[in-house]
């Protein structure tokens, strides 16, 4: 795991100290609130319905255990004794007072966790895929890049105001974990034919109210021009990007209105002018950084899917949480294990501050001392052995995350919607709940199969509705909550944004008609091996749209 | 009908203006104006109180009257008002006797 050196612990712990003398000045009355609000979001601190929420960055998702306990730790003494994970590998406290802010992120550097970009226009928190460097297949880790690429972006003096905030993102797997197309950059790690590590770079992906699936400019860029590459986007977009439009700053736009291949020759051009400059990266210095993200020593541990195989055949729950929390290690004596922060009828990725403690210790004494926290709202424990699963599964389910239902209908993502945000216009939460609760049944969600289901409370899309497989957006119309389907969106290698189906329904219809959705989905399946996404591509919207209108929809 | 809210500077709590031209944790509290006049001395109050770095993100809120309980139109600050309605044990609605939102 990455350890800060001199240089990033004086470069945290003078940004608290900056940051705390702007607190001061501010509660004193020396600057004024449009002074300060850049400053604060720079540390993100936002303002929010009923309080201010601090957004903390977990770099590429990678934790261990005595950061997890800070996080317990903060959400104890300073907040409401819970915290939030997003669905950009951050996490969010809900109830802080502006005035412990600076302790709060004082109190973060001392495990090296900041909350540094993680709001304003810059480049953001870096996510990367959360099973990384565990994966049976992934090529390599993407997190050194990731982290290479957070020591480049953090304060960049030229990209510190850009048109808007940009979010780049890594995977190492073909399989696309960590939703690159949806980012203003993504980065796939991969060989060459000659066996070289680069990158296909993709550019111009994103959700809100302009959802582009981000376009391929590269088809392999050598690791070493990483940097340089990168530089030549972000020079591109901050020169060009729109100012003059908050909806149309992103680097989608930019895409979008110049085109792919006008866009790529300009980048090149720049790419071309600075390649072999100051920040081509040497392959010393990539492999130093490579050496932080080392796994740990994993020791052979023979017999454990054996005995997993016995204890699940007495225990049909902790058969179905194997079946579907736990994914393909990289050593055959381990596996990944998935927390779902889905518990049926809780928001999606809240986590008490106790669990958060438990899950700290489980990581220290099965998982090598490492956690991931996914986009997709969940924590993972990504070197587990086979041999521990039971002891582990027996701790999750003493502290109620051993909920058996990773991928599937009721592992739904969702934002704070209205519950919380200043920029919500509908509540996502208790839907949510309410879509969780109807299809409690584990059996149901077992047939049901794989499922994407998303939930974002505006247009912002924090929810990430545009990629779901059914998407929920909440709007706001004639003073009372509205809640748009829309279907056949997806996150992975197969990127796709979904379509509105039709007209909304009220908070009281939403579950029924998602359904309704699930159920015509079962009823023309050609079989159980056909999940939602693929039976969708095969027919369309048009059974659903029947299914939730009627004739209604024929005569439109 | 309206009423003035903010968000107190220190804490960020929301706080509505009385009728004594204090904050009020709770909205029962909040001075009603029922005229164009009436508002305009709120926002007036509001903006001092801002000017003053007490309270920030000042704004006008349309409420109702209710069987003499004070109702805001958007459900944005019925949630305001009472706390997220997925935890009533979190926000002014976890004191006894409070309003929940929805």
């Amino acid at each position: 795991m990455y350890r800060y050196d001199e240089f990033d612990k004086a470069f945290v712990i003078a940004r608290v100290a900056e940051y705390r003398d702007q607190v001061d000045r501010r509660m004193k009355g020396d600057i004024t609130e449009d002074q300060f609000k850049p400053l604060r979001l720079m540390n993100g601190v936002y303002l929010q319905l009923h309080a201010y929420m601090l957004r903390v960055a977990i770099p590429y998702g990678t934790l261990n255990g005595r950061q997890m306990r800070m996080l317990a730790h903060i959400a104890r003494k300073y907040d409401r004794g819970y915290g939030h994970f997003t669905t950009r590998q951050n996490i969010q406290y809900n109830w802080p007072a502006l005035a412990d802010t600076p302790d709060i992120l004082a109190e973060l550097a001392t495990v090296e966790m900041h909350a540094i970009q993680t709001s304003g226009n810059c480049i953001r928190n870096v996510t990367a895929d959360h099973f990384a460097g565990a994966s049976a297949d992934a090529v390599a880790d993407p997190r050194p890049y990731a982290e290479i690429l957070r020591q480049w972006s953090s304060l960049h003096p030229e990209f510190s105001y850009l048109p808007r905030k940009f979010k780049i993102a890594v995977t190492g797997s073909e399989h696309d974990r960590a939703a690159i197309k949806f980012h203003d950059i993504g980065l796939h790690l991969k060989r060459s034919d000659t066996g070289e590590l680069g990158f296909a770079v993709y550019v111009g992906g994103g959700q809100g109210r302009t959802p582009m699936v981000a376009k391929k400019i590269r088809d392999f860029l050598p690791e070493s021009d990483m940097l340089s590459y990168c530089t030549a986007i972000l020079r591109v977009y901050n020169l060009n990007g729109r100012r003059d439009n908050k909806y149309k700053a992103r680097i989608k736009i930019l895409v979008h209105e110049t085109g792919t291949d006008e866009l790529t020759r300009q980048i090149e051009a720049e790419f071309d002018a600075i390649r072999n400059g100051d920040l081509k990266l040497p392959d010393g210095d990539i492999r130093a950084i490579e050496a932080y993200f080392e796994p740990p020593a994993l020791p052979d541990r023979p017999g454990g899917g054996d005995l997993l195989l016995e204890a699940a055949g007495e225990d049909e729950e902790f058969s179905a949480w194997l079946d579907h929390n736990i994914d393909e290690h990289v050593h055959r004596d381990h596996a990944i294990v998935t927390i779902s922060l889905k518990n049926i009828g809780d928001a999606p990725g809240d986590a008490t501050a106790g669990q958060m403690d438990a899950v700290a210790a489980i990581a220290e004494q099965y998982a090598h001392d490492e956690i991931r926290v996914s986009h997709e709202q969940n924590l993972v424990l990504p070197h587990v052995a086979k041999a521990d699963l039971t002891a582990v599964y027996q701790r999750l389910q003493a502290i109620g995350l051993a909920t058996a239902n990773a991928g599937l209908v009721t592992d739904i993502i969702a934002c704070p919607g209205l519950d919380y945000c200043a920029l919500a216009n509908a509540r996502s939460i208790p839907v949510a709940q309410d879509i969780s609760r109807r299809f409690a049944d584990r059996l149901r969600q077992e047939d049901i199969g794989d499922l994407k289901l998303k939930i974002s409370g505006c247009i912002n899309a924090c929810g990430h509705h545009h990629a779901g497989h059914i998407g929920i957006l909440g709007v706001e119309k004639k003073g009372a909550e509205l809640y748009q389907i829309t279907l056949g969106g997806s996150a992975d290698e197969n990127a796709s944004i979904g379509q509105i189906v039709g007209r909304g329904f009220g908070p009281e219809e939403i579950t029924d008609a998602i359904e309704t959705v699930v159920d015509t989905y079962l009823a023309l399946r050609t079989s159980s091996c056909e999940s939602f996404i693929q039976a969708y591509r095969r027919v369309g919207a048009t059974p659903f749209k029947e299914a939730l209108y009627g004739r209604e929809s024929k005569a439109a | 009908m309206k009423i003035l809210t903010a968000n107190r500077l220190a804490d960020g709590e929301a706080v509505w203006l009385a009728a004594d031209q204090s904050w009020s944790g709770v909205i029962d509290a909040a001075k009603i104006a029922e005229d164009k006049s009436a508002e305009e001395k709120l926002t007036l109050a509001g903006q001092a109180a801002f000017l003053k770095n007490e309270v920030v993100d000042v704004d006008l809120v349309d409420i109702d009257v209710i069987d003499g309980v004070l109702v805001p139109r958007r459900l944005r600050e019925r949630i305001r008002a009472a706390g997220p309605t997925n935890r009533l044990d979190l926000g002014k609605q976890a004191a006894a006797n409070r309003r929940v939102a929805a």
